[in-house]
């Protein structure tokens, strides 16, 4: 084993000579974070002003993040991702204090940074001392006969170059090493921590849901516009020119009037039967007059007596508004095909800026959430606007639907 | 009788001008907007103004608003509101300018052509003419007590003088005697507290009630 880890060594240096391009960007890298870390390195030498540079460094936070960012992105070319809640910039101080992300930059900034800028430093002057030594023999030989320092390094300049040429081997690894801890460190600290980031990744999901919602809103508008404009109206003329036809014409045979008869009544189904899916697409009252007019307008066509008890102070998301209005016209759909109920309420309340739906019956019950599809559906939807429902319909009835809402997305 | 008629689609357009003129209508103007709507009826002030409910610019209820400034401005004027569906909100917005000659009806009642004339002639006269979908909707509130008070039948006749039928109307559509509907309708008058007075002015009222426009 040992031999193969020597070996992979033996390799990764090879890739890492002094002269390698690797080798001088890790070390342009690490020196420049040096100077950065001066005000820190001041104020432990001189601690009268040990108090002043840490609120510096504190207040300042932000500016030495961006710089520290600036620096891997540019000499390393690795990009740390930015801090999250920039809205806390404009917050005063003690917010920002409070905010662990703060935390982190600022122990980034007075003890990681500090630390391994002196690690630089050793390394930076091992560089120089690398060099040197190497060259030891051009120095002896550079200085004049009989100077004392000649004559102290000549035993030495063996081993003096040797150590200079070990040192040569050893600094791109141990740069390599200490640019590695800079990033992984400023990863760590500067970049959002894990939390942090599903954070992020949980708003942005829930904006483009929220997108996808409204656009698949927008559509159903769009197609119930569509429809009222084109299909119902020419339907509409038909109805009126055959109705018109069998009022006026008198003198036609008794089977061609039998066939405007039936042709009217077959066009006003149709328009009937239209209507119904219109007004399932996006009734246009919902717009103008909100979930109240909507709401009174389905209630009175259900097949069976419907209570309704709205109480808005205010208009909700329009989307809100949508999923509202359909949760209650499917709900009171399926009371009409399986309760077998006389009689449904319907209330509909704001409280704590959350809507709430009941839809209750007086039918068999027995209804369950999860089989059948109309109240999976009805879960879904609720579930896309982050809304739950819950079901309590035992075998015999009654059956309750609750729905809760957010009013706004 | 003069008529004005505002309806956006050219197609329905011409089908109710020919509609109302098959049945002895004048057609002074017929538009395709609010804006126009006024126009026409400051000009030709005529009797009666059939008028579409969703119309341009905005598509929503233009053709109420028209309505309401129309009654308001011109109160000799009827107005007729048709729509592809009805909401009581409108209904409410419409009457509670003014009870007489307002009429909001379904689009298709049109097809109907006499039940349409029918209703077009009540509104003319200045009466009311309500689709039965708008009465339908008004039953639906909860807490409307003094109407908890009524019998299921009393509310039907209710239910039909909203509509704006004559006595005789609501006698032959329930298949009862004129006595029996003149004695529910003195029975609503009693539980909704509406004073003996003018019979006309009463109906209206209870009506309003109904309508909680009052």
């Amino acid at each position: 084993m040992p031999s193969t880890t020597l070996r992979r060594a033996l390799v990764r240096s090879a890739r890492r000579p002094p002269w390698s391009a690797d080798a001088w960007r890790d070390t342009r890298f690490i020196a420049a974070g040096i100077p950065l870390a001066l005000p820190v390195w001041l104020a432990v030498t001189v601690p009268s002003v040990l108090l002043p540079v840490t609120v510096l460094v504190l207040v300042c936070a932000r500016l030495f993040t961006a710089v520290q960012r600036g620096r891997l992105r540019a000499l390393y070319g690795v990009e740390v991702p930015p801090l999250l809640r920039p809205a806390d910039a404009s917050a005063g101080l003690a917010a920002r204090l409070r905010a662990g992300v703060n935390w982190r930059q600022a122990a980034y900034h007075l003890l990681v940074g500090p630390s391994l800028a002196l690690g630089s430093l050793v390394v930076v002057y091992c560089w120089g001392a690398a060099v040197v030594l190497a060259t030891v023999y051009g120095w002896i030989w550079l200085m004049p006969f009989g100077s004392p320092l000649r004559s102290s390094l000549a035993g030495l300049d063996v081993w003096l170059t040797a150590g200079g040429a070990l040192l040569l081997v050893v600094t791109p690894w141990m740069a390599a090493l200490m640019a590695s801890l800079e990033v992984r460190s400023a990863r760590k600290l500067l970049g959002p921590n894990r939390a942090e980031a599903l954070e992020r990744r949980v708003e942005e999901i829930a904006e483009s849901r929220a997108g996808l919602v409204d656009a698949v809103d927008a559509e159903r508008r769009r197609i119930e516009r569509d429809l009222h404009d084109g299909a119902q109206q020419r339907l509409t003329s038909l109805a009126m020119n055959l109705g018109l036809a069998r009022r006026t014409l008198k003198d036609v045979p008794p089977e061609v009037m039998q066939v405007i008869v039936d042709a009217h009544e077959e066009a006003q189904a149709a328009i009937d039967e239209l209507r119904d899916l219109v007004r399932g697409l996006h009734p246009a009252v919902l717009e103008d007059r909100g979930l109240d007019a909507a709401l009174s307008g389905i209630a009175a066509r259900a097949p069976l007596p419907v209570r309704l008890d709205v109480d808005l102070t205010e208009r909700i998301a329009p989307t809100v508004e949508a999923v509202a209005y359909f949760t209650v016209s499917e709900a009171l759909t399926n009371v009409a095909k399986h309760a077998r109920a006389k009689n449904v309420d319907v209330s509909v309340r704001t409280a704590g800026g959350r809507l709430r739906l009941v839809i209750s019956d007086d039918g068999v019950g027995g209804a369950d959430p999860t089989r059948g599809t109309g109240l999976t559906g009805l879960r879904k939807r609720a579930a896309s606007v982050d809304g739950t429902l819950s079901v309590l319909s035992p075998l015999g009835g009654p059956t309750t639907i609750t729905v809760e809402l957010p009013c706004a997305l | 009788m003069r008529a004005v008629i505002a309806e956006d689609s050219v197609l329905l357009r011409v089908g109710l001008v020919k509609v109302l003129e098959a049945v002895g209508f004048e057609v002074v103007a017929a538009v395709g907007d609010g804006d126009q709507l006024l126009a026409a009826v400051e000009e030709h002030r005529p009797k009666v103004v059939v008028a579409d409910v969703r119309m341009p610019p905005g598509f929503h209820d233009e053709g109420v608003k028209a309505a309401m400034i129309i009654r308001r401005q011109w109160p000799e004027v009827a107005v007729l509101l048709l729509s592809q569906f009805v909401e009581e909100r409108y209904a409410a917005d419409l009457l509670a300018t003014n009870t007489s000659g307002v009429g909001y009806l379904l689009k298709q009642r049109v097809a109907n052509v006499d039940d349409f004339v029918d209703a077009l002639q009540r509104v003319a006269e200045g009466g009311t003419a309500l689709d039965p979908e708008v009465v339908a909707q008004l039953l639906v509130r909860r807490h409307r007590d003094p109407l908890e008070k009524l019998t299921p039948r009393e509310r039907d006749v209710l239910s039909l003088m909203a509509e704006g039928r004559s006595n005789a109307a609501i006698a032959s559509s329930l298949v009862v005697s004129d006595s029996a509907v003149a004695k529910h309708i003195n029975s609503i008058f009693t539980k909704l507290d509406l004073p003996p007075a003018d019979d006309s002015h009463r109906r209206v009222m209870a009506v309003l009630r109904f309508l909680e426009v009052g």
